[in-house]
């Protein structure tokens, strides 16, 4: 293992942490709900559960913070790394993986770990695990 | 009041994502490219994200009511069934493929690039799908 010392930004990537983590605190404190955005995403395309408006309002913020961003900042860099077919798949998987697992990586990973929920634990070992050994494979074996 | 919390805390959200480097895919795989030149900034999200919410969902799990007098609706299920663990790790296999999962797939629409559209349409297909076959059980 070598580090990228060239890429890795620990004071910007704990500082976006604890503002997740605020928000995160926020929706629990204030709406007694889990900043999951699966669950909420899933739940918006499940007609008849509870809580849709303040869900849907969640989900507009995040589609707002770019704009917000936008304002103030340069966009940060975004570079993708994957065609048309390899986003397809790969947006699949993970729709279909966070609904049958119950969440992701804010779910599971930021709120479930918060609370020590043995779920949320061993979800996130899980998704992590899959996600070291897709990229091993894609990149290592495959050469992609 | 609620919806307020709720758009705030979206927002928030997707403004910690920005800053932390996670909207952007090259970084993510960076993370998990853990025999190549790995870039262990995605742990430093974690654990920022758990240190400050882990007194809050501590005092949540002792509530009955959020400060707002809504429900506390905590996931209570405490099996660790086939679903969570495949359908986790069905997860992290395109997570892995694209380096993108679901807040970041919604931050990264209006930033105009055509690859976040198509991986959010694909996504969304997939809850769909599942929404689908769920109805079906």
């Amino acid at each position: 293992m070598m580090l990228d010392t060239l890429h890795f930004t620990p004071w910007s990537a704990l500082a976006g942490g604890a503002l997740i983590g605020v928000a995160a605190s926020v929706m629990v404190m204030a709406n007694g709900r889990v900043a999951g955005i699966s669950g909420l995403l899933g739940s918006l395309l499940s007609p008849g559960d509870s809580g849709r408006g303040e869900k849907a309002l969640f989900i507009l913020g995040l589609l707002a913070a770019p704009l917000l961003w936008a304002l103030f900042q340069v966009w940060p860099t975004i570079e993708f790394k994957s065609g048309i077919v390899g986003l397809i798949i790969a947006g699949l998987c993970v729709g279909i993986g966070t609904r049958y697992g119950s969440g992701c990586t804010s779910g599971h990973g930021v709120c479930g770990i918060s609370r020590l929920s043995p779920r949320s634990i061993v979800a996130t070992l899980s998704f992590m695990f899959a996600g070291f050994v897709t990229v091993f494979v894609l990149r290592h074996l495959l050469g992609f | 009041m609620k919806k307020l919390t709720a758009f705030l805390a979206g927002l928030l959200f997707g403004i910690g994502l920005l800053l932390a480097g996670m909207a952007n895919p090259a970084k993510v795989l960076g993370f998990l490219d853990i025999a190549g030149l790995w870039d262990p900034s995605l742990a430093f999200v974690m654990i920022g994200a758990i240190t400050v919410a882990w007194v809050p969902f501590h005092w949540a799990m002792k509530q009955s009511k959020s400060l707002l007098g809504a429900p506390m609706q905590l996931p209570v299920s405490r099996e660790l069934d086939r679903r969570l663990i495949g359908g986790s790790l069905l997860f992290g296999v395109g997570w892995g493929i694209a380096g993108i999962c679901p807040g970041p797939a919604l931050v990264l629409l209006p930033t105009g690039h055509w690859q976040a559209w198509v991986f959010a349409i694909a996504m969304l297909a997939g809850m769909l799908l599942f929404s689908l076959l769920q109805a079906r059980r």
